[in-house]
C-alpha cells in the first residue's frame, strides 16, 4: 500500500464495463512529508475520499477488486483508495489529513 | 492506472496466435499537465480508443484481464477513453468529446468545479 494525495478526478464513458459505476480518482504518491514521490496514478475509491485529502492506496489487482467487492474475478483494477488518513507520523514529524 | 495519449497505431500481421484479433496503439504516457511521464510503450485497445485521444491504461496482469475472458499474453491495456479530467485547480477536456458525455461541473466553460 502506498500513501498518496487525491489531486483530481476523471470522467470516462467509454470504458471496460468493470469500471461503471465507480469513482475515478487522480492520486499523487506522496512521502511521509507530504512531498511527491512518484508519478499520478488513476485510482478507483471505494471510501468517499475526495480532492485534497490523504489517502491508503492499495495498488495490487487481487487486493483491489477484493476491496471493490467486484462480481468479475477478472476486472482489470489495479488501484484502489482503500482508507482515509487521519495522520502520519515519522522522523520527518505528523503529516494531517489537513495541514 | 495510469493517464497515456494515443500517439499510433501498430500493424503487426505476423505475431503469436494468442494475439490474433488484438488492435495495438502506441501510448504515451503522460501526467495531467501534459508532460511526458515515461517511454511510448505498445498497448492493446479494448474500449475503440483512436489517435490524439487521451486514455487511461492498466500494466501487468490485470492488462490481460482487460481484454477477457481470452486474457492474451498482454502487458498493456487501454481501459477507457477519458472525457475530462480535473487536476488540483486546471481543467482539461478532451477536443474529440461531445459536449453531453463531458462530466457535469467539470467543463472551465461553464465555471464549475
Amino acid at each position: 500500500m502506498i500513501l498518496g494525495r487525491v489531486v483530481g478526478n476523471v470522467v470516462a464513458t467509454q470504458k471496460n464495463p468493470d469500471f461503471n459505476g465507480k469513482k475515478l480518482l487522480l492520486v499523487m504518491p506522496v512521502d511521509p512529508e507530504g512531498e511527491a514521490a512518484g508519478s499520478i496514478q488513476l485510482a478507483v475509491d471505494a471510501v468517499g475520499a475526495g480532492e485534497g485529502d490523504l489517502v491508503i492506496v492499495i495498488a495490487e489487482g487481487g487486493s483491489a477488486r477484493q476491496v471493490l467487492g467486484v462480481q468479475n474475478p477478472l476486472a482489470p483494477i489495479d488501484n484502489v483508495i482503500a482508507g482515509i488518513v487521519d495522520e502520519v507520523e515519522s522522523e520527518a514529524g505528523t503529516l494531517r489529513l489537513y495541514p | 492506472m495510469q493517464l497515456a495519449e494515443v500517439i499510433g497505431t501498430v500493424v503487426a500481421t505476423r505475431k503469436v496466435a494468442s494475439l490474433n484479433g488484438t488492435k495495438f496503439l502506441v501510448i504515451q504516457p503522460i501526467t495531467p499537465g501534459g508532460a511526458k511521464a515515461g517511454p511510448p510503450l505498445v498497448a492493446v485497445d479494448t474500449v475503440g480508443a483512436g489517435y490524439k485521444e487521451l486514455v487511461f491504461y492498466v500494466r501487468g496482469k490485470e492488462a490481460g484481464m482487460a481484454v477477457s475472458p481470452e486474457i492474451p499474453p498482454v502487458d498493456a491495456s487501454i481501459t477507457g477513453i477519458i472525457d475530462s479530467f480535473r487536476h488540483c485547480y486546471t481543467v482539461a477536456v478532451n477536443p474529440e468529446t461531445p459536449d453531453e458525455a463531458r462530466g457535469a461541473g467539470h467543463d472551465p466553460r461553464t465555471g464549475g468545479r
